[in-house]
């Protein structure tokens, strides 16, 4: 099961690093997703896979049984939270982007390079 | 929040490690609520920056002797429940933070007007506020990625406010690769929970520094530096820095290159000196000093000759703030305290000029009616007094005695040929290489925007408003301060690397266990 699950956050990992190298932003936007998701797998997996008995440290003992740590669970939910509020705020950018300038293509969307660049001509003085 | 039957003094003193982060956010809530009257807004926002400066004063007064304020949440035991840690290195830091959003939300009364307050900017500024504080006290790894993820969900918003191409443009480049250092940082403490069952910073540095050497532990060290690094802008993963900052209005592009870089760095501090131990005698991860060293050079060089190719104010001083970075992670690399001791007061110098100069840079465009520095000149006539004070963080960004970017350098000079790393002397070269580089850049553009003549006739002398003013008057006040009372500051620097490293090796030869503070 475990092994299962790394392999699956490997390939999570391998999907969402290739679109983030993509030029386009939606395809960078969802392999950023894929990411989050990936590493969610990553935490959950910090805890243990083990068996559904409830996480419960019995009268007297000193740790945790046979059950999974839930602290990581509790991670994997804020993670998801978080990683969802971020994708949202990106994707909002993404569409003010295109609506402003019907393009996508990250070497197309060049408005912050450009602004002040001193590659762009100065103003002219001589008038 | 307290179960144990403690007073109700020991529950508001306990609870003075949180109010820097409460005080923000309540208030906050509350200009979301008066969103339709700017003025009411303007002001909440005004009153909890200045309780926030207070509240982290006096945490940096209860904190000074070296004692720790801890705070637990839901009464749980050491190492489940999330900590809030206010220490010396944390007072410290969340006072210059205090001081600089003063210096901002002054200068925004001239710079921020209605519509941008009414596009949330006193909201957001609060938010990220509260994320730094938050940031600088807490004592749980996974509450340090919560409080950074917080602080890039309201710079992105702070950076958009007014909704032009370019903003949308650099904060999507932003937040893509802010996104991406998350996402490295997260994978490392997920790994290091699973190697140690904690995340309390603390804890964490015991259970590490007691287990064997681990593949684990080094993989998560691995990504949680370029988590971090990536955040602090360094080469070469810095470029987004400078894609965004000029294009954000400029009393947050001053808030910006402010605090955020730096709490990457306060970051790094901790994760690094304390839980991986850089600089014990037995780090748990080796290997990393030189690493550090390698990426300091490389980002001092490289982004002061890329300051001096610029022409546009922001820009320019976008790429000084990766080049600053540098001789915090320089001290860092030295791996030892003296060295921990140097990047602290340097980074407390670094916040107050950084803020300075891009407020500075706000005042020069409305007097000048632009930032290009092929057209600006002649400020000096108009302006004599502001000049003056520009003049005066320009030399202290480049290091220039008696302000405090000059003892900043030399501690950190000094605390790399006190440490006897091996090549320790060419990161000495690279430092006084790029100081003096950064000193030509400042004074270039100080001469092109104030002291030669303008080319073309102005249109009209502009007026700086007062706020404006004030905002890098305060700033300039600071850096000259700092400088003038090197003695104490250096001194706390001291006490608070010395209590920062529970494995740091102190000056007689020993390591310090745990939050023990004494003043070498």
């Amino acid at each position: 099961m475990t092994v299962l699950y790394a392999f699956v956050a490997a390939g999570l990992f391998g999907c969402g690093l290739y679109m983030v190298l993509s030029r386009h932003a939606v395809r960078m936007m969802l392999g950023l997703s894929l990411l989050t998701t990936a590493v969610n797998l990553v935490l959950f997996q910090a805890g243990r896979i083990r068996t559904a008995q409830p996480p419960l440290i019995p009268e007297g003992a000193e740790r945790l049984g046979e059950s999974a740590d839930p602290l990581p669970q509790a991670l994997v939910l804020t993670a998801i939270v978080i990683g969802f509020a971020l994708t949202v705020i990106l994707a909002a950018l993404v569409l003010r982007a295109w609506r402003s300038q019907r393009t996508l293509r990250s070497d197309e969307l060049r408005s912050a390079q450009d602004l002040g660049s001193p590659l762009t001509p100065g103003p002219d003085l001589d008038h | 929040m307290i179960t144990d039957s403690s007073g109700i003094i020991d529950v508001l003193a306990e609870g003075l490690a949180i109010w820097p982060v409460v005080i923000p956010l309540a208030a906050a809530a509350l200009t979301l609520l008066l969103r339709r009257w700017p003025t009411l807004q303007r002001s909440v926002m005004e009153v909890a920056v200045a309780m926030m400066l207070v509240a982290a004063a006096v945490l940096l007064a209860r904190t000074r002797n070296g004692e720790a304020i801890v705070m637990k949440f839901g009464g749980w035991g050491k190492p489940f429940g999330v900590t809030f840690v206010a220490d010396m290195l944390s007072a410290m830091l969340c006072t210059a933070a205090g001081t600089v959003a003063l210096a901002v939300a002054i200068f925004a009364r001239a710079d921020v007007r209605a519509r941008r307050r009414r596009a949330g900017f006193d909201a957001l500024f609060l938010g990220m506020l509260a994320a730094v504080n938050g940031a600088f006290l807490t004592g749980d790894l996974f509450n340090l990625y919560v409080w950074f993820e917080l602080m890039l969900a309201t710079a992105l918003g702070l950076v958009t406010l007014d909704r032009r191409r370019a903003q949308i443009d650099g904060a999507l480049r932003y937040a893509a690769m802010s996104m991406m250092g998350a996402t490295f940082m997260l994978v490392g403490i997920g790994l290091l929970y699973g190697e140690t069952g904690t995340l309390d910073l603390v804890h964490l540095s015991t259970t590490l520094a007691r287990g064997e050497p681990s593949v684990t532990s080094s993989v998560a060290a691995y990504l949680l530096l370029a988590g971090l690094l990536l955040k602090a802008g360094l080469f070469p993963l810095f470029f987004w820095l400078p894609a965004s900052y000029h294009t954000a209005p400029i009393s947050v592009a001053a808030a910006l290159a402010g605090l955020l870089t730096k709490v990457a760095f306060y970051a790094c501090l901790r994760v690094f000196v304390l839980v991986f131990g850089v600089g014990a005698h037995m780090p748990v991860v080796s290997g990393m000093p030189p690493l550090f060293a390698l990426l300091a050079a490389a980002t001092m060089l490289v982004s002061v000759f890329a300051a001096i190719a610029q022409v546009d104010v922001r820009r320019l001083l976008a790429f000084h703030v990766v080049g600053q970075v540098a001789y915090l992670v320089m001290g860092l690399a030295l791996a030892s305290w003296q060295g921990s001791a140097a990047a602290i007061f340097y980074t407390v110098h670094t916040m107050l000029v950084q803020t300075g100069l891009f407020l500075g840079a706000g005042a020069i465009g409305r007097a000048g009616g632009g930032f290009d520095l092929r057209v600006l000149g002649g400020l000096i006539r108009e302006h004599p007094r502001f000049s003056v004070l520009f003049a005066a963080l320009a030399l202290s960004i480049s290091g220039v005695p008696p302000l405090s970017g000059f003892w900043a350098k030399a501690l950190v000079i000094d605390a790399a040929f006190r440490s006897g790393t091996p090549g320790a002397a060419w990161l000495v070269v690279a430092a006084l290489a790029t100081g003096f580089l950064t000193l030509y850049s400042m004074s270039t553009l100080w001469t092109q925007a104030f002291w030669r003549p303008r080319a073309r006739a102005p249109h009209a002398a502009r007026a700086i408003p007062v706020a404006m003013v004030t905002g890098v008057a305060l700033m300039a006040a600071c850096t000259l301060g700092l400088g003038l009372a090197i003695e104490p500051a250096v001194r706390l620097s001291r006490a608070a690397a010395t209590q920062l490293g529970a494995g740091v090796t102190l000056p007689n030869g020993t390591t310090s266990a745990g939050a023990s503070g004494t003043v070498p």
